[in-house]
């Protein structure tokens, strides 16, 4: 039986409409106040401001950039580090510093790093504001226009440079002077703006390889290729034995954008993949056309349903040895939590396609610092940078971060696990290290557009001309100048 | 009288929520429509605006292929709601209106996803429907490496399977309302019609419905509302690509992120408020007509 209503409200109430409302107003008075005392004396400073939707932050739980796996969505956080000890640097004030690094190792191993400056330093003081890694980007530009810290971490690639060349970025070449002798030649083309000045300085980077367990292969006795033929040949074989050829995750849609740089690489040569990146070829271009049909050569080999499966769980396939191969950056062996399957996981370059450029490609992304247009303590931004790009700053982050290898040249590779080690000798043997379809491209172009036509040429792999003249036809739109 | 006292308050109480309304929902609408004709990336402050005249428009129509998708999604979305999920919520709040044992029981579980961030739901449901370590497909006995059913990444299936997701919710935010309105319906009204000899449907159909008005618009409004505002599900599941774009993730797509299109963004958002426009209009027609005639 239902309840009727009961009476109406008000009119034996013993409250009435006024001293509601100035019950109200009394107590929204009282909320105010201790806040804003609160807010004035916390320590943790937002200087970036994020918008109010909060499904962008969370998807960091589920899909991630490349260079950073699983993380719970943090929010602006920051850690002021004081100055200790007694070093008698010649660095005064404080320096800001925007950070990105929000995951707990990432995070740990950049103050570590910092830690090492304010000690030998003790005029200095290094304020980190640390937000949240995708909000981070997603607010760069309201960022880097409003009121960004002194220095603030970013990427090597198109992005870098789009900031230089519109003025939000302060050109470092006195930082140069005094650090060029610690990076290979690669880094120093990767740090400079379109002007030819230096923008950008490199902490670490990870290169993409192919990734499988020896146990496996020993097992099955397959042997390393390095021709494109000796490649095919070797994933029909391990289709007949049972095992998925090559893993594949498509659902973030950025995971094989690195299949695509890489046989580009190797078909085309770099310095078209460089110039397709600028949209100074189209995507229309008959070499672009003949990428994917290489990549058709071996997609019968690749795990099916790619688009439905984030890369966590394609790595985890390769984890239970139910695939052979995996092309992923060097990332893939946070997935390897266990220690003996960590030492059981190993890497190989791709394997060459035209001989003429062999193996001399690699995609490592750089991740670094920039010095922002309206940075306030100049000269203890510079003294900073100067010091983290030394080898010593670098190897004191890589104690810590066990994931990326440091750029200086001469760090210390001694705290390396096989996985670090071998990827610094990879890094070194190739000639030309590209950044990443999305960090060497529009980013929104990257994993937008260029994404979908590839889940797209997955579901409809016949059909990759009339899709790759849509691409083209997008892509126009992007690159208006 | 008013006294001058009452005069102040009330006029603050009008006009501090009529500059709020205006300046947080009034203002950015009409500047989106403004920029939807100019060219703008967000760097360079309001001097890099340059007009642009229908472009963004004639771009929409003609070079971008994910518009078409989302439409037809985004009218998908609205169909199912009103055929499928509004109706089922109110089937059920019927069912449990009676007195059936654990009915209370019932109402609380079905309720309970409506508790839940729509963010929430979409990483459930992801891990539900993963390829080779989900629920769905390990019960079917279908998780292997070559016979798995790709829900989510399946263009075809995948749409369909976020709807799944977004019904699931939809139901108990109806059945819940609905049941509110229920109990508030005169029981004699009901003695009545059984007396008469009205079978259940009819009773229902014929009495209990019409007087459920107030409460059947409240329903229609938020199942519009709900279709229309369709985005987090999508943007958690796969970022609204391959079969699951949406209106509302085109237009966060080209404004948020590193290198924002802003003028685009616009248009495609003015695209949106267009089609929210037309339940709108007619809501209000609605409810201007029912003052006229009372």
């Amino acid at each position: 039986m239902s309840d009727s209503e009961s009476g109406t409200p008000g009119a034996q109430s013993p409250l009435s409409r006024r001293s509601v409302l100035k019950g109200l107003a009394g107590a929204a008075g009282l909320a105010v106040v201790p806040g804003a005392l609160l807010e004035a004396c916390s320590s943790s400073k937002k200087t970036v401001s994020t918008p109010s939707s909060a499904a962008p932050a969370a998807t960091t739980s589920a899909a991630a950039a490349p260079s950073s796996a699983a993380a719970a969505p943090s929010s602006a956080a920051a850690a002021p580090s004081s100055a200790s000890g007694g070093g008698g640097g010649a660095a005064t004030g404080t320096i800001s510093f925007g950070s990105n690094y929000s995951d707990a190792v990432p995070k740990a191993a950049f103050a570590a790093m910092i830690g090492g400056f304010t000690s030998a330093n003790s005029n200095a003081k290094v304020t980190i504001n640390t937000v949240d890694h995708n909000t981070f980007q997603n607010n760069i530009n309201n960022y880097l226009q409003g009121t960004p810290d002194d220095l603030f971490t970013w990427f090597a690639g198109f992005r870098m440079r789009f900031f230089a060349s519109q003025g939000l970025a302060t050109p470092i070449d006195d930082v140069w002077d005094k650090i060029g002798a610690n990076f290979s030649d690669a880094f120093k083309a990767a740090s400079k703006g379109d002007d030819g000045h230096y923008y950008f300085v490199p902490l670490y980077n990870y290169p993409w390889a192919v990734f499988y367990r020896k146990s496996v292969w020993a097992a099955k006795g397959y042997q390393i290729p390095t021709t494109w033929d000796a490649f095919v040949a070797l994933q029909k074989q391990m289709q007949k034995d049972g095992l998925v050829p090559m893993a594949m995750g498509q659902k973030d849609g950025w995971p094989a954008l690195g299949t695509f740089d890489i046989i580009n690489m190797r078909l085309n040569g770099f310095q078209f993949h460089m110039d397709l990146m600028a949209h100074k070829v189209g995507w229309d271009d008959p070499k672009v056309l003949a990428v994917f049909k290489q990549w058709t050569e071996i997609l019968p080999y690749q795990q099916a349903g790619a688009n439905g499966r984030i890369w966590q769980d394609a790595a985890k396939t390769l984890l239970n040895k139910q695939a052979g191969m995996y092309l992923l950056g060097s990332f893939v062996a946070q997935q390897f939590t266990a220690a003996p399957d960590l030492a059981d996981l190993d890497f190989f370059p791709y394997p060459a396609i035209d001989p003429a450029n062999a193996q001399d490609s690699i995609d490592a992304p750089i991740d670094g610092f920039m010095m922002s247009k309206k940075v306030k303590n100049k000269d203890g931004a510079t003294a900073l940078l100067e010091y983290i790009g030394t080898a010593q700053a670098e190897a004191l982050y890589g104690k810590t971060d066990p994931s990326d290898i440091a750029a200086a040249t001469n760090a210390d590779t001694s705290t390396y696990n096989p996985i670090q080690q071998k990827s610094v000798e990879i890094i070194k043997s190739s000639k030309n290290i590209a950044q990443f379809l999305d960090r060497d491209t529009n980013p929104d172009f990257a994993d937008n557009t260029v994404a979908a036509m590839i889940q797209s040429f997955f579901n409809a792999p016949t059909q990759v001309a009339s899709q790759l003249k849509a691409l083209e036809g997008q892509a126009k739109t992007v690159f208006t100048s | 009288m008013l006294s001058a006292g009452d005069k102040v308050v009330l006029s603050l109480m009008v006009f501090i929520p009529l500059a709020i309304v205006l300046f947080f929902v009034w203002f950015p609408a009409l500047a989106t429509v403004f920029l939807s004709f100019t060219t703008w990336s967000g760097i360079g402050g309001l001097k890099a605006i340059h007009a642009d005249g229908i472009q963004n428009y004639h771009q929409i129509a003609t070079n971008y292929p994910p518009f078409v998708p989302a439409l037809e999604h985004n009218v998908l979305w609205l169909v199912v709601f009103i055929v499928f999920a509004t109706p089922l919520g109110i089937l059920i709040a019927v069912l449990l209106d009676q007195k059936i044992r654990g009915s209370r029981i019932y109402q609380s579980l079905i309720f309970l996803p409506v508790m839940l961030s729509l963010a929430l739901i979409g990483i459930i449901w992801e891990l539900m429907y993963s390829n080779n370590y989900g629920l769905i497909n390990s019960l079917i006995g279908r998780n292997g490496q070559t016979n798995f059913i790709d829900w989510l990444g399946n263009p075809k299936l995948n749409i369909w399977a976020v709807l799944v997701e977004a019904s699931w919710r939809q139901v108990g935010y109806v059945m819940v309302l609905y049941l509110a309105g229920l109990k508030a319906v005169d029981p004699t009204l009901r003695e009545a019609a059984t007396v008469d000899g009205a079978t259940p449907w009819q009773t229902f159909w014929r009495v209990v419905f019409p007087v459920l008005r107030p409460i059947n618009v409240i329903i229609v409004v938020i199942t519009v509302i709900e279709s229309l505002r369709a985005f987090d599900l999508v943007y958690i599941t796969n970022g609204g690509t391959n079969g699951l774009e949406l209106l509302s993730v085109l237009v966060t797509r080209n404004i948020l992120g590193q290198q924002s299109r802003i003028g685009f963004g616009s248009s495609l958002g003015v695209v949106l408020l267009v089609i929210a426009l037309v339940p709108i209009i007619t809501f209000l027609v609605q409810q201007l007509r029912e003052e006229k005639r009372r």
